[in-house]
């Protein structure tokens, strides 16, 4: 099936070749950072993770969104999906490869990262993250695999495949659960400390990975004759908006107990997010612009899926997905893992910004995850187009 | 060798048998002495056995003796080998000094007398007996040992960084540059090492052992030995009534750092 | 065979690549490595065998033993003499010449342990 990805039009190509430069850019910040270490990015002693890790914290949310395609299909039996599903679970897995490959570079002695295998540690959440990141990626990959060679064949899936299905779907669920409890488990971080965590972590992934999958599945359709069909691009806006406006609501909950209750330490991550925190005369507001856009951007974006879908507009629709997307991407991607160490437990305050080798590998990792999409979406719809035409 | 096989193979087996709520990880989330009002969930105890090695610090006395903390972080730094990069970004400490309000900060208030406002008191890490960087180390790089130090194994530390985000205290640096290197203008990090003690590699977690070296051959920790002849440190067993430190914290009024969140410090402070 | 004229002597090619370090060293007799032994003592802290084979292994057992489980910190030989468990303090207070004893059989095996990133090699006055 892979010799599927070895022909294509000169876009595609060009496409490819675009990823690799990136790719290779990247690669050559990464030689520098691993000689001259973690100092070489923009994180210090009071933000010590920094866009790697809340890259990986997002992208963990982009592959158990794919969830929101599979579930409706293999446990309601919601035909319509049928044809989208694959996109849901290789998207999965070019998420989990790019979150494994941000874990790495932010490892201080990457060579060492087996040592999580060779001394076990069951207390420990990351241990656990480890545990069903890759437990997720074989699932996806085994089932997507599976199914769409079957296809390729033209005959049914084995019937081993199923309950391994069933089982991913759990198991979405508990990648971003335990991706959450990293967070939430810790008595020292006021604004990670909350029970309504992985809930809203949850929320924000079924609305951010369906949006994704929406503006990719688009882009297919308009280059390619695969087409989605227009009672699953509905279906997919009602996912979204639901997801999206939860999430909101979440984000409400947070603000209503910390503002009502007038906890400081409930409330000075998010002056600093979203208004600015001042100490000593000092203003510091560096993610405001950002978090205020995202929330504005967000709930543009739930306004304008709706009106797109009632007009039937395929550009509106791509770009309103993608505002909602932006917005999550920025209130996870960006504010939800910084914002965390401002201010420090000692109530001091300290800013990060990444430096440009950092932005350089982590825009090679969102590549190195693109042409993995690339590739696998190249594979399948060129099966699936190979069957109905 | 083999006896360590056998605790693999049986952690290993716990945890795919039990999963989260294999005996080992389950005890360690209920471990943590009592509440001072004596609260703890009904059908659990902790009986105070063995050692638990704890420090007191007087504060008043480091504020009458100008330069004391100085003195005590130069030495625990030159002995332990810990790199001085010369800016915040990078550094690196195992014992240094904060304002009183930042050293205290939920447990201060604004209208504090001015004499303790700005007032530097020493900080390091607390070897809590609940101790969340523990918890969070998915690598058993960082360990508590049984006379109650928090210490960590640099040759396992992967560099995660984990500890550090779970440390409620600003305890922990991290080797973000080599620290064997040197600057630009070639001075080395480490002005003279101490041959008698190893330095970090690049990569990875460090912070205060509580000279666990020292006590292996009867010391007291560096710094406490620095302030021996002012009073203003005091060191010993938790659980030993007639030690030092229980008659210090018998005598005194003392507070420790955050107490509210449950992870115990080993560091007491006279005010 | 389709593709013969390109197959085989991309074959050979890679074959030759591969086997490069044996004919390029062949018939050449590689010289053992010559350790410089401390003159102060004849014995170590276990045979020549096992130190040969196994101090790896040892010094991770001194490390874990220590550092984890308050293990001693010195320990004493068949003949009684006592010694550090300890790479730095105790191996290194003999085999100060380290270029001409670890780094000897080291180079020869092409083993980099990385031990010296972190601790300190004997200083020259200690040679």
């Amino acid at each position: 099936m892979i010799e599927k990805a070895l022909h294509g039009s000169k876009g595609y190509w060009t496409w490819i070749a675009c990823l690799l430069a990136v790719i290779a850019i990247g690669g050559a910040f990464y030689v520098q950072q691993w000689n001259y270490g973690l100092g070489i990015t923009g994180m210090s002693r009071d933000v010590s993770w920094g866009i790697y890790i809340s890259q990986f914290t997002f992208l963990v949310g982009v592959a158990a969104g794919g969830l929101m395609l599979v579930l409706p299909y293999y446990l309601h039996n919601y035909k319509e999906f049928g044809r989208i599903t694959i996109l849901g679970e290789f998207m999965a897995i070019a998420a989990v490869i790019m979150c494994l490959m941000f874990i790495i570079a932010d490892l201080g002695q990457p060579m060492r990262a087996l040592n999580v295998l060779l001394y076990p540690t069951p207390q420990s959440m990351l241990f656990w993250d480890m545990v069903v990141l890759n437990g997720y990626l074989a699932l996806n990959l085994i089932c997507g695999w599976a199914i769409l060679h079957s296809e390729y064949k033209g005959v049914k899936y084995a019937n081993w495949v199923k309950p391994l299905i069933y089982l991913s779907i759990t198991w979405a669920i508990s990648i971003h659960t335990v991706t959450a409890f990293l967070y939430a488990g810790l008595p020292g971080r006021d604004y990670w400390l909350t029970a309504i965590l992985a809930p809203r972590f949850l929320a924000s992934a079924f609305a951010a990975g369906p949006a994704l999958l929406l503006i990719i599945a688009l882009i297919i359709e308009r280059n390619t004759l695969f087409k989605v069909g227009q009672v699953a691009k509905d279906k997919l806006v009602t996912i979204i908006t639901y997801a999206a406006i939860i999430n909101f609501f979440f984000l409400a909950c947070e603000f209503f107990s910390a503002y009502y209750s007038q906890y400081p330490s409930k409330m000075y991550t998010k002056d600093y997010l979203f208004f600015g925190l001042m100490q000593d005369g000092n203003i510091f507001n560096n993610l405001v612009p950002y978090m205020q856009a995202s929330v504005v951007i967000g709930i543009i974006g739930i306004a304008m899926i709706l009106f797109a879908r009632s007009r039937k507009s395929d550009i509106l629709l791509g770009v309103s997905a993608g505002l909602i997307f932006l917005s999550l991407w920025i209130d996870k991607g960006l504010g939800m893992v910084l914002g965390g160490f401002v201010p420090n437990p000692l109530g001091q305050v300290t800013e990060y910004y990444p430096s440009i080798q950092e932005v350089g590998i982590t825009a090679a990792v969102w590549a190195t995850g693109f042409l993995i999409v690339t590739i696998l979406y190249k594979v399948a719809i060129s099966v699936k187009l190979e069957k109905e035409l | 060798m083999k006896k360590d096989r056998r605790d693999f193979l049986k952690l290993a087996g716990c945890a795919a048998v039990a999963g989260v709520g294999s005996s080992t990880a389950f005890r360690s989330l209920l471990s943590g002495e009592a509440e001072a009002a004596g609260l703890k969930r009904a059908g659990t105890s902790k009986a105070m056995e063995g050692t638990r090695l704890a420090m007191v610090i007087d504060i008043k006395k480091f504020h009458q003796h100008r330069g004391l903390a100085e003195r005590c972080i130069r030495v625990c730094h030159s002995i332990h080998n810990v790199p001085d990069f010369g800016n915040p970004k990078d550094e690196i400490k195992w014992l240094w000094t904060e304002n009183f309000e930042n050293t205290f900060i939920k447990d201060t208030h604004r209208h504090q007398t001015q004499s303790l406002h700005g007032m530097p008191v020493l900080t390091l890490c607390n070897h809590c007996d609940n101790p969340p960087c523990v918890r969070a180390c998915p690598t058993k790089a960082t360990f508590k040992k049984d006379d109650g130090v928090v210490a960590m194994d640099y040759h396992r530390c992967i560099g995660c960084r984990f500890c550090m985000a779970a440390c409620p205290y600003g305890a922990r640096s991290f080797n973000w540059r080599d620290p064997r290197g040197t600057d630009e203008h070639g001075n080395p990090f480490i002005d003279e090492l101490n041959p008698e003690y190893p330095a970090r590699g690049i990569g990875v977690v460090e912070k205060c052992n509580f000279c666990t070296e020292r006590l292996a051959v009867g010391q007291l920790p560096a710094c406490v030995e620095e302030a021996t002849d002012y009073e203003a440190m005091f060191f010993g067993d938790l659980n030993d009534p007639d030690s030092e430190v229980s008659r210090v914290l018998r005598e005194e009024f003392t507070i420790v750092r955050r107490a509210s969140l449950g992870t115990y410090p080993s560091v007491f402070y006279i005010i | 065979m389709y593709g013969t004229g390109r197959i085989i002597p991309a074959l050979i090619i890679f074959v030759g690549l591969m086997t490069f370090p044996i004919w390029y060293n062949g018939g050449k007799a590689q010289q053992p490595p010559e350790l410089v032994l401390p003159t102060e003592y004849d014995e170590c802290v276990r045979d020549t065998q096992f130190m040969r084979e196994s101090h790896m292994v040892l010094l991770h057992e001194w490390r874990d033993d220590v550092l984890r489980k308050s293990g001693p910190r010195s320990g004493v030989t068949d003949r009684g003499l006592e010694y550090e468990r300890s790479l730095q303090k105790g191996c290194m207070s003999c085999h100060y010449d380290k270029q001409n004893f670890c780094d000897q059989c080291h180079d020869y095996t092409a083993v980099v342990p990385d031990c010296w990133a972190c601790h300190l090699e004997p200083t020259k006055e200690a040679i």
